[in-house]
């Protein structure tokens, strides 16, 4: 464990699930994993095509959705165990997410957007000395520092990805979810997105899971996880 | 202050939907609003419809009848008032001064006042006496003065020679000839019943009805026949040498048993006439509150038609920390602050319409709007207005609120 992850107050692996079962409509399980766990500081690769549960795998790990069964600890804490204010607390307190696109609010400056966690989230914004120095330092590295005071819808989907990186990554938080931010980017594009936020990541220290159904990107991470694997109720679904 | 902020930046993102909603609301305010203080104004002009008169006496009647009557022209007198007894109480201790009405004549559809100097000199109507837009009050038996719409109506001016017609009909086959008048006077406008009148002299009525009679007339003469001493009068107005007095008077005169009499206090028979006839302001009210009510639907259609296509940026402030409450907060924050701003808009409106159109209105219909403070009636509607519109965003909120739920960080879009 880092320094920085003592700074933030949390324990044990960036994610450990045991037995995770979720289901929206009873008797039609989405999710059934026996076990997934990562360390801290690891960047994990979770290859999940389309039907595999991935996106209500990470509304699980935001704490947005309720598991009916399971273990579900991240950063050392049982998500199970907190009500649903302590989770969105929790998660506005540790976790970035990047969405695969339409991540900013519309009616904000790239600033506000980049600088929106620490407004909403106290532990964000104790972990920065000026939530606007902040957003400027991650934007010049985002290579995004002349957009800051740009109003979002003129950005192109690139640069709304760098952003919305940005905004993850401002208050240090101990996990960065991405799902499938680069699908709408292309290559060039795309291979200069992760190269920046690898960087990123790493300066920070968190521990980066990115979701994608492309595979080519899996050998730049640390470890790869195929979901249809892990997850019993994708593969006895079948697709 | 971050949700409040929120809030602010989302409406103002959704300038043209927020601003038509804004202005729908506003004009429902405005309209109730601004009913309200018409409605004062006109209230206040008809209480003020005269001022200054302690007391209205006129034979034994109804005390609206009596009202209407003398004050407005309207109805018929309740009989007439021999000319000892005006007299007798002109002459008691109480009574400071004391106006004449001789009804019972007209011109042109237009009530003829037979009456004495008193009237231009003491009668008061909103704290304003009568003043002259021309000439003077009548002084001779052959002078009339006539008011601002009888002037303008009939294209009256100075040195007009006047017909007078027994009875109150348009069309009169039982003219005066014998006796004309000349137009004397021109009342300035009153915004009251004067206006619609024509005033002669107590000599003038007398002098008239002797000559018809000396013609051998065709009608049975003046309010009511009379063989020796001067004619009886109608109604005669009573100004007290102190307002105490007023109710002690009121009670002798309409306890007298010399010659049955009704004395009405003008500002107690106003109101209840008001009460009577007010209650068409209802209607108004009804009208208003039901243009509100859509206004406040046309919010929650919108706020509703807006949250489909917000779902993402509520998946954004939920992966972010939000959670469905400050969702609800931010949505139900939207339509309050919507609800505010048209409030001050819809009052910013009625105030500004009245300075526009104030001169107009005094002008066309003798109803005086003033910039007065908003009464606690228009306090209550605009307390009541931004609740209710609060409160309308908590049906969107709550729609925001279970799709916040179930649709996690992923709306389906």
């Amino acid at each position: 464990m880092s320094v920085r992850d003592a700074r933030r107050g949390t324990t044990g692996p960036a994610v450990a699930i045991r037995d995770l079962r979720f289901s929206y409509v009873p008797g039609h399980e989405v999710i059934d994993l026996p076990a997934l766990e990562f360390a801290r500081g690891e960047t994990v690769f979770l290859h999940g095509p389309s039907g595999s549960g991935k996106t209500t795998l990470l509304g699980l790990i935001a704490g947005v959705l309720t598991p009916q069964v399971g273990q579900l600890a991240i950063l050392g804490t049982d998500l199970t165990t907190l009500s649903r204010g302590a989770r969105d607390r929790f998660r506005a307190a540790h976790l970035g997410y990047v969405f695969q696109m339409f991540n900013l609010i519309p009616y904000l400056t790239v600033r506000e957007n980049i600088t929106l966690p620490c407004r909403l989230s106290a532990d964000r914004r104790a972990r920065v000395t000026d939530p606007d120095a902040a957003a400027r330092v991650l934007a010049d590295r985002l290579e995004i520092a002349p957009l800051l005071e740009a109003r979002v819808t003129a950005l192109s989907v690139g640069q709304q990805q760098r952003v919305a990186v940005a905004r993850a990554l401002i208050g240090a938080p101990a996990l960065i979810v991405c799902d499938e931010p680069t699908s709408a980017l292309d290559a060039d594009r795309r291979d200069r997105f992760l190269e920046l936020l690898f960087a990123n990541v790493a300066e920070a220290e968190s521990t980066l899971l990115f979701v994608s159904h492309d595979l080519s990107l899996a050998g730049r991470f640390d470890r790869t996880l195929a979901l249809r694997e892990l997850n019993r109720a994708a593969a006895t679904g079948g697709v | 202050m971050l949700l409040l902020s929120l809030a602010w930046r989302s409406l103002r993102n959704r300038a043209v939907i927020t601003g038509l909603t804004l202005v729908s609301i506003a004009l429902s305010v405005a309209l109730l609003v601004g009913i309200e203080h018409i409605r004062r104004g006109v209230r206040e002009s008809f209480a003020g419809t005269i001022k200054g008169t302690d007391l209205i006496v006129g034979a034994r009647g109804g005390t609206t009848q009596v009202l209407l009557s003398t004050v407005f022209g309207m109805s018929t007198p309740t009989g007439s008032v021999s000319w000892a007894t005006y007299e007798r109480w002109r002459a008691h201790p109480a009574v400071r001064w004391t106006i004449p009405y001789v009804l019972g004549d007209a011109h042109q559809g237009h009530r003829v006042i037979g009456t004495t100097a008193e009237f231009f000199s003491r009668y008061r109507f909103r704290d304003r006496s009568v003043t002259f837009a021309a000439g003077g009050p009548p002084e001779t038996d052959r002078e009339v003065a006539i008011g601002a719409e009888v002037a303008e109506r009939l294209g009256y001016t100075l040195g007009r020679e006047v017909v007078l017609a027994h009875g109150v009909a348009a069309v009169s086959f039982a003219e005066h000839t014998a006796h004309p008048f000349v137009v004397r006077g021109i009342i300035a406008r009153t915004f009251t019943p004067i206006d619609r009148a024509l005033y002669v002299t107590l000599d003038g009525l007398t002098a008239m009805h002797a000559a018809e009679e000396g013609a051998g007339g065709l009608m049975m003469g003046p309010p009511s026949p009379h063989t020796e001493g001067p004619a009886p009068i109608t109604a005669f107005l009573v100004g007290t040498k102190n307002r105490f007095e007023t109710l002690q008077l009121q009670r002798e005169m309409n306890e007298d048993r010399t010659e049955p009499l009704t004395a009405i206090i003008p500002g107690v028979a106003l109101g209840q006439l008001w009460q009577t006839i007010g209650s068409a302001e209802v209607g108004l009210r009804v009208v208003a509150a039901l243009t509100l009510v859509v206004g406040l639907i046309g919010m929650c259609v919108a706020l509703f038609a807006s949250l489909e296509s917000r779902r993402r940026e509520m998946a954004i402030l939920r992966a972010v920390g939000a959670g469905p409450r400050t969702i609800v907060a931010l949505l139900v924050l939207e339509s309050g602050v919507l609800a505010t701003l048209a409030a001050g808009l819809g009052v910013a409106l009625v105030y500004g319409g009245i300075l526009v159109a104030r001169g107009a209105v005094e002008a066309r219909f003798g109803i005086a709007l003033t910039m007065q403070a908003l009464g606690t009636t228009e306090w209550l509607y605009l307390g009541l207005i931004v609740i209710a519109g609060t409160l309308v965003g908590l049906l969107p909120a709550w729609r925001a609120y279970r799709n916040a739920l179930t649709d996690g960080l992923s709306p389906s879009l």
